[in-house]
């Protein structure tokens, strides 16, 4: 019963926290190229609701998700033009952008208010899912779910392993010697920038058509903010940042638990459902403060370098810079 | 066609474009826009009593935004703006809830108890900025939660209404706490002063005073103006309290004077409407009154879409963002010509 009852919520955060999973992704890839991609609360509630609103009129959950992957894509492009063709101040576009976003979404979303609509089927892959205890956890799941784990894979092997993903790596990190070397810097910032965008409509899909279905005022709940800060939390690194949004999954399991407890009975709910939020961003600042290098001082200089490069990553060198070409 | 006139264009130019994309949308969903945009104008202007409201509006999105250019002068992202309002919201309601005093003293306490809490939280975002070396807006949104939750346990705990409605927040403040109306309308005539107020003091402050002209050569380059020996870290800190002061003063009269009484959403979203608002000011509190005015029309006029229309009243927000997004990029695309015509005439001069 015990164990039963861990496979059950294990199973469910790791579905919980796909949605997270994919934009964090996504946000990691266009900031690993160098262009902070602030849209992201925005994009998620626009692509969520536009994910959504295609599957319920079409009836195809297919065409919801490709619609909206392509909103995800399309705000990351206005970003990436604002940003590398413009040079304009990216945070400050992708804030007004996640304005947008929210606002935009709960205008159109408007006759697709908590209307019942299709999901994205359950799908157990056929041996795996029987496997004891891990099983249940990981291969009983939906296809956005195991998308969400390939995500993961697929980014940290393409930016570590291959020959475009160390491109990638020197057009974020030194951008001046990339284009020495005869790397197209902002085509490739543009390209990548474009696709971190579509994962993160794919987040978008995965929250409306996935875990909390249908379509609501304000139904993706500051998602996007956390998937920023689990960025910088997990130090540009897929594994990581995938480490970060479960942990943030678990917070958020462990709030519902303890709701549930008779002895927390007049703590309003409210504060459950946020308080993960808020924890998850003080975690990332007691992380990077500067108190945490006075502890490290403490230590002998080997054990803290490790220590430090454990728990703490290093910005992309170019990041949020636009590249100008002499 | 005189530059002058050039310049008024172009600056009508991201309003007409931002209108464009507004009605565009309104064309997608099937509506009409000229209906749209009539009712809008309409609900925020129709009626003495619905352009008192609009005046109403203005009040916190002019203090904050006013705020918000001190920090953005400063270089920092103050999106804790939020729960400085929260905070000042909660201040003033202890006072209310807790002091049995005459209408002056209690209002003026509220006021500054109001003010005081604001700049505390106001303060902590600034510490975390100094201190957390992760971007500001971070340990804003942090506290934005923190101030809601601390917000919600107030109200459904200590200060539980007597019929258990909490949803609605706390029992309604005393006669003294609230702040005297203009007649039957909902304006407060002494909020609007000290709004105006603020927008002179904050004006003579950056442009007068040694702090402010510090606080401008952080924000144009942190690193010389640091070596040039500002003292960073406290006019960071004095920056963001004194945004936090403003927001804080805009939650107690929100308390006071709009609602009388302390309930869970009392800062509305008025601290990302006033970052936006600040944006559009370029910095410049002289312009943010004019742009208040606009955002509130917004505010007060598009809820009556849904009655007319059965359209969102999100609509306004819409249009808001729009128009910033369309100013920074008109205006990145200006400087872009701008380069390139500069380098086609190196080139000739080569």
């Amino acid at each position: 019963m015990e164990i039963e009852f861990l496979v059950q919520t294990l199973s469910s955060l790791v579905a919980a926290a796909s949605p997270v999973v994919l934009a964090s992704i996504g946000e990691t890839i266009s900031e690993k190229s160098g262009v902070i991609n602030l849209s992201l609360d925005g994009s998620i509630a626009l692509s969520a609701m536009t994910g959504f609103a295609v599957a319920f009129t079409t009836g195809s959950v297919w065409l919801g998700m490709l619609a909206a992957m392509a909103v995800g894509a399309l705000m990351a492009l206005v970003v990436a033009f604002a940003s590398i063709t413009l040079r304009l101040e990216q945070v400050a576009v992708g804030f007004v952008l996640a304005m947008l976003g929210l606002e935009l979404a709960d205008f159109l979303g408007n006759p697709f208010v908590r209307k019942p609509g299709p999901s994205v089927p359950h799908w157990p892959i056929p041996y795996l899912s029987e496997v004891p205890i891990l099983g249940p956890i990981l291969f009983d799941q939906n296809l956005v779910v195991y998308l969400s784990f390939l995500a993961v894979v697929v980014t940290w092997w393409w930016i570590y392993k291959t020959q475009p993903g160390l491109k990638l790596q020197g057009v974020g990190e030194r951008p001046e010697s990339a284009f020495a070397r005869g790397v197209n810097v902002n085509r490739l910032r543009y390209i990548y920038t474009v696709v971190g965008g579509a994962l993160v409509g794919l987040a978008g899909a995965s929250y409306s058509l996935s875990i909390k279905l249908g379509w609501s005022h304000r139904h993706t709940f500051g998602i996007g903010w956390i998937a920023l800060a689990i960025v910088i939390f997990g130090g540009w690194d897929p594994w990581r940042v995938a480490a970060g949004s479960y942990l943030f999954g678990l917070l958020k399991a462990l709030g519902s638990i303890l709701q549930r407890n008779p002895a927390f009975a007049n703590v309003p709910t409210q504060i459950f459902s946020s308080a993960p939020f808020a924890l998850m961003i003080f975690a990332l600042l007691l992380i990077s403060s500067e108190g945490v290098d006075r502890l490290l001082a403490l230590l002998p200089p080997r054990v803290a370098r490790r220590i430090d490069r454990a728990i703490r990553g290093r910005p992309p060198g170019g990041l949020g810079r636009p590249f100008v070409q002499e | 066609m005189g530059p002058r006139v050039k310049d008024i264009l172009l600056g009508l130019l991201p309003i007409l474009l931002a209108l464009l994309f507004t009605t565009g949308i309104l064309l997608a969903v099937g509506a009409s826009p000229w209906e749209a945009y009539r009712s809008i104008l309409e609900g925020a202007f129709e009626s003495p009593e619905k352009v008192a409201d609009v005046v109403a509006a203005c009040v916190p999105l002019i203090l904050c935004g006013v705020g918000m250019c001190i920090t953005f002068i400063a270089g920092q992202w103050n999106v804790g703006i939020e729960g400085q309002i929260i905070l000042g919201a909660i201040f003033a309601t202890w006072a209310a809830r807790n002091l049995p005093w005459p209408r002056v003293p209690i209002l003026t306490t509220m006021l500054l108890l109001g003010m005081l809490g604001g700049a505390l939280w106001g303060f902590l975002a600034g510490l975390l900025k100094v201190y957390g070396k992760v971007h500001e807006i971070f340990g804003g949104l942090g506290l934005n939660y923190a101030a809601q939750g601390l917000a919600i346990w107030l109200i459904f705990n200590p200060w539980k209404p007597a019929d258990g409605a909490t949803m609605s927040g706390t029992d309604p403040f005393p006669d003294p706490a609230w702040m005297p109306r203009l007649g039957h309308l909902r304006v407060a005539p002494l909020a609007v002063i000290l709004a105006l107020l603020s927008v002179v003091v904050v004006y003579f402050l950056l442009r007068g005073t040694r702090w402010g002209l510090e606080l401008k050569a952080l924000g144009k380059n942190f690193r010389s103006a640091f070596l040039l020996g500002v003292p960073s870290t406290p006019r960071l800190l004095t920056a963001f309290a004194a945004c936090g002061a403003l927001a804080g003063l805009a939650g107690a009269i929100r308390c006071s004077a709009r609602y009388g009484r302390m309930i869970p959403e009392i800062s509305g979203g008025q601290g990302y409407l006033s970052l936006l608002v600040a944006l559009l000011a370029g910095y410049r509190p002289q312009w943010v009154p004019l742009i208040a005015l606009f955002f509130a029309a917004l505010g007060v006029g598009s809820p009556r879409l849904e009655l007319d229309l059965h359209l969102d009243s999100s609509l306004g927000g819409v249009l808001e963002a729009s128009v910033v997004l369309a100013v920074m990029l008109v205006g990145g695309l200006r400087a872009l010509l701008a380069r390139r015509r500069a380098q086609v005439g190196m080139e000739e001069a080569a």
